[in-house]
C-alpha cells in the first residue's frame, strides 16, 4: 500500500473532540484537497499526522506507521507540511532555509564545516520556486508569496514524498495562485500532495479529489463535481434549506 | 572586504592588542586586573554562543566557572601543600587525617587540567539531556539556571572541611612550579589567558559561520519548525551548551592562578549574572560583541567602586535592563548599523516573477 492511510482516527483535548474517528485514504500521486468549515478539524488532522498531537488510531505512509513516532522521527521517514502562518527562518538567507532543510541526513562533524558550494538540489529548488535573484536576501525581508514558495522549496530539498500544505495561497494574488496550483500539479507526478484550503475556486481548478469535514468527521469524499452536488455537503456550506 | 578577510584583521588587531599594547601601556596590577576580566570575556564568549546564537539564557555560567575553577585550585593547593601533606585549610577546619577521595585524583595534574574542561562538560551534557529533551526552555531554563548556580554555591559553603567554605580555596602561591608572586609568572599567567581567549574566540568564529551555526540560529527562531525537517532542536542545543560550558570551564581555571582564589561568592548567583550582563551590553548575537562587553562592564565595576561602592549594584541593574530593552543586539548592533548606513546601496532586484514550472521540475 503506498500513499497516505489514516484509519479510525482520534484526537481528544481535554474531553474535546476536535477528529473524531477519521478514515481517509490518500493514493500516491493524488493532489487531494481537504476543505471544511472553521473548526471541522483540518489543521488538527495533519498535526495528528505528523506528530505534533497526539492521537489515536492508525496512520501509515508508504506501509510505515506514523502514530507514536516523535516529529522529527516522523519527518525523516518523507513526510513535509507547511503552515498557515509561511513559519520560515526569517534571520537567515533563503540559501541557508534551503540548505538546513535539505541536511538533516548530513553526518554531525560535517555540520562543523562551512558550506563550500550550494548542493545540487538546493539549486535546483531555488530555480523551481524562483527564489535564485534574492538568495542570499534574509527570508525575513522576502514578500508574503515568496516566504510561501520558500517554504515549498524547503519540502523539495527535504525530499518530502508526502506534502501537507496548510492553506498553501492564503494571501496570495492571482496569478501567484495560478503559478502555485500548476507547480502542485508538478509535484504530484511522483508525490503525495494534501492540501487544507479555504478557497473554493482554486479548489476546482487543481483539486483531483476532495475530502470534506465537518465537526471531526469525514462528510463526503470523492470528485470535484461528487462532492459540490452531494446534499449533506450544501446543508454543511449554505445552511438547512438551501437547494 | 570579504567576512573572511575582515574577520582574520579583526583577529589580527585584537592579538596586536593584547599581545604588544596592553603589556606597554600597563603595568602589573592593570595588567593582572586585564587578565581577570579576559577570563570573563572568554565566559562571555560561550554565552554569545549559548544564548545569542541559541536562545538559552544561560544564567548559571558559574556552575561551570566554578568547576573549572575548583579542579584547577584544588590542584594547586595540593601542589602548594607538597606530596603527602593536607591543604592548610583542612587541617584548620576539617581536622581530617587524610586527603578525601575525591581530592585524590587532583594531585595528578595531568588529570586536573582535563577536568577544568570537561568536568563542566560533563556535566552541561548530563543537565542539558535532562532540560532539553523535555523541552525546558525561555524563562523556565534561565531559572533552572540560576537555580543550579545558587544550589552550587550553597553546597561548597556547607562543606567547609572539604571545600573550604566561604572562604574557597585561597592563598594560591604556585603555578606548575611557577612561583606567582613573580611579576614575570604573572605576566606569563596573562599572555596564558590572552591566548586562551583568542582560541575559544576562532573556535566560536568557526562555529558560528558553520552549517551547524546556522542550524543553531534556526533553532532559535524556530525550534518546532526545525523538527519538521528531520531534526531534533535538543541535540542542537546541546552542542552550544555544552561547548559553552567548557569555555566556562577554562575561564574557570584560568582565573585560578590569575587572581589566586576561587570561592562560592565568585560564582554564585550574582555573578552569573554579571557574566550575562555583558553579554548583553556587547551584543549577545556578535562574536566580538560578548568578550568586549564583559571587559567593559568588569572595568566599569573596578572603577566604580573604587570610588562610588554602593552605585554599582544600581547601575549594573540598569546595564542589564536597558540594552535588552532599548538596544537587543548591544553595542555590536551600533557597529553593524553604521556599516549598513554607509554601504546604503540600492538594494538587488527582486525576482517578482511567480515559481517557474518547468516539465521535469521538482
Amino acid at each position: 500500500m503506498t500513499g497516505l492511510s489514516v484509519r479510525d482516527l482520534r484526537v481528544v483535548f481535554d474531553g474535546f473532540v476536535a477528529v473524531g474517528g477519521v478514515d481517509l485514504e490518500v493514493p500516491e500521486g493524488d493532489v487531494r484537497f481537504v476543505i471544511g468549515p472553521n473548526g471541522a478539524g483540518k489543521t488538527t488532522l495533519v498535526d495528528a499526522i505528523t506528530g505534533l498531537v497526539r492521537a489515536t488510531g492508525h496512520v501509515a505512509f508508504d506501509g510505515q506507521d506514523l502514530l507514536g513516532r516523535k516529529v522529527h522521527r516522523i519527518a525523516r521517514l518523507g513526510i513535509g507540511r507547511t503552515f498557515q502562518t509561511a513559519a520560515v527562518f526569517e534571520e537567515l538567507t533563503v540559501l541557508q532555509n534551503l540548505d538546513i532543510a535539505a541536511g538533516w541526513s548530513r553526518k554531525p562533524w560535517s555540520l562543523l564545516r562551512t558550506r563550500r558550494s550550494i548542493p545540487a538540489e538546493v539549486e535546483k529548488a531555488m530555480e523551481t520556486v524562483r527564489l535564485s535573484a534574492v538568495r542570499d536576501q534574509l527570508a525575513g525581508t522576502l514578500a508574503h508569496g515568496q516566504k510561501q514558495w520558500l517554504e515549498i522549496g524547503m519540502l523539495l530539498v527535504q525530499d518530502a514524498r508526502l506534502l501537507l500544505l496548510d492553506e498553501p495561497v492564503a494571501g496570495m494574488s492571482q496569478s501567484e495562485r495560478d503559478a502555485t496550483g500548476d507547480l502542485l500539479g508538478e509535484l504530484s507526478r511522483d508525490r503525495t500532495v494534501l492540501v487544507i484550503e479555504h478557497d473554493m475556486d482554486f479548489l476546482r481548478r487543481y483539486a483531483r479529489t476532495v475530502t470534506v469535514m465537518h465537526a471531526g468527521k469525514v462528510l463526503s469524499e470523492g470528485s470535484v463535481t461528487e462532492v459540490q452536488a452531494d446534499p449533506r455537503v450544501q446543508e454543511v456550506y449554505l445552511g438547512r434549506g438551501a437547494s | 572586504m570579504s567576512p573572511r578577510v575582515r574577520a582574520l584583521a579583526g583577529f589580527g588587531i585584537t592579538a596586536v592588542l593584547l599581545f604588544a599594547v596592553a603589556p606597554l601601556l600597563l603595568g602589573d596590577f592593570r595588567l593582572g586586573l586585564l587578565a581577570k576580566y579576559l577570563c570573563f570575556a572568554i565566559v562571555a564568549v560561550g554565552i554569545g554562543l549559548a544564548w545569542g546564537r541559541g536562545g538559552m539564557l544561560a544564567l548559571g555560567q558559574g556552575v561551570f566557572f566554578g568547576l573549572g575553577g575548583y579542579a584547577m585550585a584544588m590542584h594547586l593547593k595540593l601542589a602548594d601543600a607538597g606530596p603527602g601533606n593536607l591543604p592548610d585549610f583542612m587541617t584548620l577546619y576539617g581536622q581530617l587525617d587524610a586527603l578525601p577521595w575525591w581530592w585524590v585524583p587532583f594531585q595528578n595534574p595531568i588529570f586536573a587540567l582535563l577536568a577544568t574542561v570537561l568536568l563542566p562538560m560533563t556535566v552541561a551534557l548530563l543537565l542539558g539531556l535532562l532540560i532539553f529533551r523535555r523541552r525546558v526552555r525561555g524563562a523556565y531554563f534561565a531559572i533552572l539556571s540560576q537555580a543550579l548556580a545558587a544550589a552550587f554555591a550553597i553546597l561548597l559553603i556547607g562543606q567547609q572541611g572539604t571545600t573550604g567554605g566561604t572562604n574557597g580555596l585561597t592563598d594560591i602561591r604556585g603555578f606548575f612550579g611557577y612561583d606567582l608572586n613573580d611579576p614575570v609568572n604573572r605576566r606569563m599567567i596573562y599572555f596564558i589567558v590572552a591566548v586562551a581567549l583568542l582560541a575559544m574566540l576562532g573556535i566560536t568564529w568557526q562555529l558560528m559561520r558553520s552549517r551547524y551555526g546556522e542550524l543553531l540560529v534556526a533553532v532559535r527562531d524556530g525550534e518546532e519548525r526545525v523538527r519538521f525537517l528531520g531534526y531534533d532542536p535538543a541535540n542542537v542545543k546541546l552542542v552550544a551548551y555544552v561547548v559553552a560550558a567548557g569555555m566556562a570551564g577554562l575561564a574557570g581555571a584560568l582565573f585560578v592562578p590569575a587572581v589566586g582564589i576561587i570561592s562560592p561568592a565568585l560564582i554564585g548567583v550574582v555573578p552569573s549574572i554579571e557574566f550575562v550582563i555583558g553579554v548583553a551590553v556587547g551584543g549577545r548575537a556578535s562574536l566580538a560583541g560578548p568578550a568586549l562587553g564583559a571587559i567593559a562592564v568588569a572595568w566599569a565595576k573596578t572603577a566604580l567602586s573604587e570610588r562610588v561602592p554602593s552605585a554599582w549594584t544600581y547601575f549594573e541593574g540598569l546595564l542589564f535592563v536597558l540594552p535588552i530593552v532599548f538596544l537587543p543586539g548591544g553595542i555590536a548592533s551600533l557597529v553593524s548599523l553604521v556599516r549598513r548606513r554607509r554601504a546604503a546601496a540600492p538594494p538587488p532586484a527582486v525576482d517578482q516573477r511567480p515559481p517557474l514550472v518547468r516539465e521535469g521540475a521538482a
